[in-house]
């Protein structure tokens, strides 16, 4: 048993890193996030160059190759970065949708990798919440193909996306498990509508109007009616990629605060030195640890069963919610004034934190279903 | 013991209600909300209270207050928070009135109190500085004496709405020989002397209220003196525990868990309401049962203060308890939201209260940091209710 990355990941860990380092300060995140698209295409192109945007995928895809670590250490760097480029956008959801689909679909997965195609996965709807199953959006059989009508809300990298993967139903009942299907939908298509606007983490999304959309039976992304269990699968990866993303986060957080108080004077002495402050810090340093823990469970866990792997990740998930809350709320109070100012990182940091906890499900969601899941 | 109403506590209810109706009506509703509008509104609405003569109910008769009782406060405040009317800016009448009122001469008392009641001038509050926050005593900012003046030099910053202040109440150093509480003064100083430069800091919620205000050879008029020069700290003191009875907002909170409930009752999970969902029911009756414990702790500090006695310690426990109240209020707010939590946009992409719900909780997060931190506060409670050294 060991938690060693091979040689070949730590210099994948380390070259994401000296990205972040080199060109991705905070003062050039601020510059990023304030560029209409949400994300810099010259920083797209470099992830390309790098090989980045190809690790998930298969080497038959021309992809890389990687597997579930390799995908982590990405995410862990990115997020120390608070890197707003659509990776778990693009590569992760789209990415890991075509992968699943059809030849004539997989053939796109050559333009993700060239950095030329953006991609969104749009499911979750005004009434859904977090529930997968909730869909409203109808899917008609219409000749050979099938009319979508239906709205998406809070689409990732959706107001940006050339190419969508929708859900819909083809068969049963708003709430069925069975009768969602996965529609490849061009997202300049007739009769779709975007309307792009911003989460407080900087990052663009978008609500997305489908009226009247036709597609073929040949963008039918993996089986008719049999849509969930691929979502499923897909959001269980995403879900260990913020995972890990929020570990990222969570060790700035806690490393930027132990800093901060090592320095910061009151009362003639470091802040730091009380006593009631440091079990904080330490409280903070447990939680992280914790969090990772659960990460690398749930990493170890993607090959093994699958109730197994789904508990792990749903563990995850909710430890990100319930930690990250505490590593965040103690950040800001222990900056004091300073840590409620936009001009700090640390509200950036938090605000990503906070909204990784709504990704696919919060805490409490996630504890439910995870309850569910016990048996 | 006994917390009935009585037949003129409930007349006076059906007053208080009558009024807000009346004056907190939908267009004053729609400029408080609006930023360009804000401020006249804001002002508008306390005239239309003291025109009531209800501006500044704990002031003692003579000055303008109302001698209410604990009930009538209690009343007056729920029926306000219930109605969604803005509390009064707490800085003239909460902060500098009771010192002005209370340590000031004659003629400041004339010259300020009628002003603040009618909200004539917005006051600020100039006490922390970049390197004096929990340690509020060693601040820098000095007065020299200077004929009938004082020459201030310095900064302050996490000024609250500096930008829309005529006065500014500040804590400087007339005197660094001694201890560093002695040597502090409590000077009024208008906001269009020359020297003064404001400048607004950017919050985690993206608006600006928050300023640093500079102070370039400002020239003060002794007459803007508060009591004797270098006493300035036992009045400030004085006026802390004041603000932290303000920071409770036990009436807001109930109004503000009541609204969370009626919200999860539209949203859906799984089709069904959030509000049936057993783990949502469990995370906002928790809150629940602290908010009903600290209503009635807030009710025995008001009776203890009704019967002459001043705010101690105990309001460390209102503010510690309250804004934790409000902070886990603003997260299950938030949380109810679901894929619409942290949205931040002007677009009406709809979701009406997510955008609301972002802001609050950010701002939030400064509750348990201004008006002495939640820690500082806990080191009050150790020292001085439980005797711990
Ligand atoms: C939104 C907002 C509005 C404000 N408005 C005003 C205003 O209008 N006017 C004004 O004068 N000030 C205002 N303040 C300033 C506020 O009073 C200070 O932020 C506060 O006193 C804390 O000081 P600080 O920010 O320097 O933090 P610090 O004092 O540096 O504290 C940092 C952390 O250390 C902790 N700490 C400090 N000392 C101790 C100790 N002895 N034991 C344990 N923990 C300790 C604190 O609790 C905090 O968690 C405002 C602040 C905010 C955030």
């Amino acid at each position: 048993m060991n938690f060693d990355y091979t040689e070949e990941q730590n210099m994948l860990k380390d070259s994401v890193a000296r990205f972040v380092q080199d060109q991705y300060d905070f003062e050039a995140r601020c510059k990023v996030a304030a560029l209409e698209e949400g994300y810099s295409a010259d920083n797209w192109k470099t992830f390309a160059e790098l090989g980045w945007l190809s690790i998930p995928f298969a080497e038959e895809h021309g992809g890389f190759g990687g597997n579930v670590v390799d995908t982590m250490l990405l995410m862990e760097e990115l997020g120390k970065g608070l890197v707003l480029e659509p990776f778990l956008a693009t590569v992760v959801l789209f990415g890991g949708l075509l992968s699943r689909g059809a030849a004539d679909q997989q053939q796109y997965i050559g333009s993700v990798i060239e950095g030329s195609l953006q991609g969104a996965f749009a499911y979750a709807e005004r009434q859904s919440r977090f529930n997968l199953n909730d869909v409203a959006t109808q899917a008609i059989a219409n000749g050979d193909g099938y009319r979508l009508n239906g709205e998406k809300i809070v689409v990732l990298n959706g107001a940006v996306a050339d190419k969508l993967i929708v859900s819909a139903r083809t068969s049963g009942s708003q709430l069925d498990s069975a009768g969602i299907s996965l529609f490849l939908v061009d997202a300049n298509a007739k009769g779709v509508a975007r309307q792009g606007y911003r989460m407080m983490d900087g990052q663009k999304v978008a609500n997305i109007l489908l009226q009247d959309v036709e597609v073929t039976s040949a963008d039918l992304v993996g089986e008719l009616d049999q849509g969930l269990a691929l979502m499923q699968s897909v959001i269980s990866e995403a879900t260990v990629a913020v995972g890990a993303e929020a570990v990222g986060i969570m060790d700035k957080l806690q490393a930027t605060t132990v800093e901060y108080t090592k320095t910061r004077e009151q009362f003639g002495v470091a802040i730091g030195s009380f006593q009631a402050l440091q079990h904080r810090m330490v409280e903070m340093f447990m939680a992280c640890e914790q969090t990772r823990s659960l990460l690398y469970r749930a990493a170890c866990s993607q090959s093994a069963d699958q109730a197994q792997a789904d508990r792990d990740v749903l563990a995850l998930k909710v430890m990100v919610g319930r930690a990250g809350k505490l590593v965040g709320d103690e950040a800001f109070q222990l900056h004091g004034g300073i840590g409620m100012t936009d001009e700090l990182d640390v509200g950036h940091y938090v605000k990503r934190l906070m909204m990784i906890n709504t990704l696919f499900g919060d805490a409490d969601f996630s504890q439910q279903r995870f309850a569910e899941l016990a048996g | 013991m006994d917390t009935t109403f009585s037949a003129e506590d409930l007349a006076f209810r059906d007053e208080v209600r009558a009024f807000l109706t009346e004056a907190y009506d939908d267009d004053l509703k729609a400029r408080l909300a609006d930023k360009a509008t804000y401020k006249e509104a804001q002002i508008e609405w306390q005239r239309r209270v003291n025109a009531k003569g209800w501006a500044a109910p704990g002031w003692p008769a003579e000055y303008g207050g109302c001698s209410w009782s604990a009930t009538q406060s209690f009343i007056y405040e729920n029926e306000r928070s219930a109605a969604g009317a803005p509390d009064m800016l707490p800085f003239g009448l909460k902060m500098v009135a009771p010192v002005i009122y209370t340590f000031g001469n004659d003629e400041q008392k004339q010259r300020f109190l009628p002003r603040i009641l009618n909200s004539d001038d917005w006051w600020c509050q100039g006490y922390s500085e970049p390197g004096a926050g929990s340690d509020l005593a060693s601040l820098k900012t000095r007065a020299e004496v200077d004929g009938d003046d004082y020459i201030v030099n310095g900064a302050k910053i996490w000024t609250s709405y500096a930008q829309y202040a005529d006065w500014i109440f500040c804590l400087v150093r007339t005197d660094s020989s001694g201890k560093k509480q002695d040597g502090i003064s409590f000077l009024l100083i208008d906001m269009k002397t020359p020297g003064i430069k404001v400048n607004p800091i950017i919050g985690i919620d993206n608006r600006h209220t928050l300023n640093e205000v500079e102070f370039n050879n400002v020239r003060v008029p002794k007459a803007n003196l508060i009591g004797e020069q270098d006493k300035g700290w036992t009045y400030a003191k004085a006026l802390l525990a004041h603000e932290r009875t303000a920071i409770a907002g036990v009436a807001a909170s109930k109004k503000e868990l009541a609204e969370i409930r009626e919200i999860a009752g539209r949203e859906l999970s799984g089709g069904i309401a959030l509000s049936s969902d057993p783990l949502f029911q469990k995370n906002l009756t928790d809150i629940e049962i602290e908010l009903m414990a600290l209503e009635y702790t807030e009710l025995r500090v008001l009776a203890k203060a009704a019967s002459g006695a001043h705010p101690g310690p105990e309001s460390s426990l209102l503010k510690i308890k309250g804004t934790e109240i409000q902070q886990a209020l603003q997260k299950l707010r938030l949380d109810v939201a679901g894929h619409y939590a942290g949205i931040q946009t002007e677009e009406a992409v709809g979701n009406e209260y997510a955008d609301k719900a972002r802001v609050d909780y950010m701002y939030g997060r400064a509750a348990t940091v201004y008006g002495g931190s939640n820690e500082v506060q806990k080191n009050i409670i150790a020292k001085f209710v439980l005797g711990l050294k």
